[in-house]
Order: structure tokens, then C-alpha cells, then sequence
């Protein structure tokens, strides 16, 4: 691991701000900025969103279990629970096709010069985030409701990663084989 | 460079793109990528300009410090990324009205804006409930495996499309 990298924290910030520049253009050229692509999405028409995703986790999960192999990274698996995970994943869903943008396209959006996103919905997203902190105290009570934790798949099936990795990359390869043949 | 004018890549070529910017973001900066906690940071910076440094005492922000990170700066990236993209491809377009808007809505913005509005509020709430969005859990959760993660992005995705399909074949249709 570059340890001594990590802690250097102005870099980070410039790494983070490359980052986001190469994922922005990334989103752009996938046209996912686009509320039209993310409402066809959710409306079962274009498949973009799904492929762009699912290519994503194939290529990531790969190389980063490969790296954790070698010890150069370490996980960040993040907690949940029926009460955090599934309640505020089913909000996320209404905000999602309402909105016609997420929190990381919704800037890409704005980089492209959609005025809808910027108007409406950045200002709505920092309000309701904010107003997520503002409750935060209350809301955490539902979060221990059906608690597990911060656990991967391989660790819950006890199995070597690779187990999991390689039957998932097969299925989702057949999954995009079948959308293509569908036309989709 | 002529890919780089091109109006659309391949969706597989931009995933496959996206997984390798995320091993160099776990090797460099050790993080996956993610957007979330950025818009909750910002509330608690703009929290700041009227209570001041009271707001660093609240438990939120005392987890998730009102201030810019590397998130952050991830965030304002995607604008300038996505700014880039669209002019070099002739792209870069100032719209209030997405088309398929447009057709079953109309042209009027005002209720375009207020839906966004009110989408952005559950949206930004949502996101931070489920503790992360489309490409922290959808993305970076999902390929390490993360198991609250994957059901994070089956619960968007339900909800989603029932919600689309509501706005689009009951209000709309």
C-alpha cells in the first residue's frame, strides 16, 4: 500500500479533482448526464445505465481483488442494514426518476448545460442532504433495524473471492449477450 | 484524438473505463469512488455561513466533517470532465427542458424545475439514508462485492422504475 501517498492530503485533493475530471468526461461520453438516457432507463428502454454499470463492476471487481491479492489495496466495504440500506434505497428510487439525474451524473449534467439540473435539482439535492444530517440523530435508530454489517459476498459465503467473481463476470457477460441480441 | 470529439463511446468502453479509474483510485488515494457525501458537506458549509462553527458540533458532521475532501473535489471534477466532453464533441448545449420532458410534459419550465427540485430533496435524503448513491454503492460497493451494496442498488432500481413508470404511464399517460 502507498501509505505515505494517502496521508498526503493537498495531493489527494488534486488526485480526487483528476479523478472526477476523467469520470465526468466518462459519464458524458457514456451520455448517462443525460435525463433522457436515465428516464429510458427506468422506463426499460435503453440499457445504457445497466451496461455502463455492470461493465464497470466487471472491470473494478477484477482488478481490485487482483491488487488486494498483491496487499496494494484494502477494501472499504460499507455497512447496512434492512433499516438503512433497503428504506433509503427505495427513497433513492423515487429521488432517481423524479430527478432524472444521480448525484454524480447530476454534475455532468451541469458540466454539459442542462439548466434543470442546475436550477432545480442541485439546490434540492443539497437541501436534502442537508436535511438528512439535521435528522440524522433521530433516523440512525432504524438503522440498527436488520443489521449486517459490513460484509462482501466471498466473506458471507465464507469462499474465496475468485468463487464469487468468476460465475458473476460469466453472468453478467450472458446478461449483455441477451441485450444485445434483444436489441436492447 | 479523433475519440475524443466523438458524441458517444461505447457503453461497455465507458464501464471498462470507469473499473480502471477505480483501481487507481483505491492504489493512489486508497477510496472508492463516490458522490454522495459531497452534497451533505456542502449543506453543512452553507450551514456554517449562518451558526457558524456550532455546526462542526453536530453528530453528523462530527462523522462527516462540513468541509471540502477528496470527494468533493471528485465532484467538481465531473462538471469540468463532463464540460470538456461536451465541447470537444460540439455537445455543450444550455437546456431547461430534457425531450422526452418535453413530449408527455410540454415545454413549460416551471414545472420541469419543481420536479427537479423536489426530486433533488428525496434524492439527496435517500442517498445518504442507504449511506451512498449510483456509484458508490452502484458502482464502487458492487465490485468489492460489498453485500449491502448490491441490495442498495436492487432497492434504487425497484423503486426507480416503479416511479418512472407512475410519472410516465399514470400522470403522464
Amino acid at each position: 500500500m502507498f501509505t505515505k501517498l494517502h496521508s498526503q492530503s493537498k495531493l489527494q485533493l488534486l488526485f480526487g479533482f483528476i479523478t472526477g475530471i476523467i469520470f465526468g468526461f466518462l459519464l458524458q461520453k457514456g451520455g448517462v448526464g443525460r435525463y433522457n438516457v436515465i428516464i429510458n432507463q427506468l422506463l426499460l428502454k435503453d440499457f445504457t445505465v445497466l451496461k455502463i454499470m455492470l461493465s464497470a463492476v466487471v472491470t473494478g471487481m477484477i482488478g481490485i481483488y487482483f491488487l488486494k491479492g498483491r496487499k496494494l489495496v484494502e477494501l472499504h466495504p460499507k455497512s447496512g442494514s434492512f433499516g438503512m440500506t433497503v428504506v433509503g434505497g427505495l427513497i433513492f428510487g423515487i429521488g432517481f426518476a423524479v430527478l432524472g439525474y444521480c448525484p454524480g451524473t447530476i454534475s455532468a449534467a451541469i458540466g454539459q448545460g442542462n439548466l434543470d439540473a442546475l436550477s432545480g435539482g442541485l439546490i434540492g439535492i443539497i437541501l436534502g442532504a442537508g436535511l438528512f444530517a439535521q435528522l440524522y440523530p433521530k433516523i440512525q435508530k432504524f438503522f440498527k433495524i436488520g443489521w449486517f454489517g459490513a460484509i462482501t459476498w466471498p466473506e458471507l459465503f465464507q469462499v474465496n473471492p475468485w468463487v464469487v467473481i468468476v460465475p458473476l463476470s460469466l453472468i453478467i457477460m450472458a446478461i449483455f449477450f441477451r441485450l444485445e441480441a434483444a436489441g436492447l | 484524438m479523433e475519440f475524443l470529439t466523438m458524441k458517444l463511446w461505447s457503453p461497455y468502453l465507458v464501464g471498462i473505463g470507469i473499473g480502471i479509474l477505480s483501481w487507481f483510485t483505491f492504489l493512489l488515494s486508497n477510496k472508492p469512488i463516490g458522490c454522495s457525501t459531497a452534497f451533505a458537506r456542502t449543506s453543512g458549509m452553507i450551514e456554517r455561513w449562518f451558526i457558524g462553527n456550532k455546526v462542526d458540533e453536530k453528530l453528523y458532521f462530527k462523522e462527516f466533517p462540513a468541509k471540502i475532501d477528496w470527494e468533493w473535489m471528485l465532484v467538481l471534477g465531473i462538471f469540468i470532465g463532463s464540460f470538456l466532453s461536451a465541447k470537444f464533441s460540439g455537445e455543450f448545449k444550455v437546456q431547461w427542458i430534457p425531450s422526452v420532458w418535453l413530449a408527455t410534459f410540454g415545454s413549460n419550465i416551471t414545472p420541469r424545475v419543481l420536479t427537479a427540485f423536489l426530486g433533488g430533496i428525496i434524492l439527496g435524503l435517500g442517498a445518504r439514508w442507504a449511506g451512498g448513491c449510483t456509484s458508490g454503492h452502484g458502482i464502487s460497493g458492487a465490485l468489492q462485492l460489498t453485500v449491502s451494496s448490491w441490495i442498495a442498488a436492487v432497492c434504487f432500481f425497484i423503486s426507480g422504475i416503479a416511479t418512472a413508470y407512475f410519472i410516465y404511464y399514470r400522470i403522464g399517460g
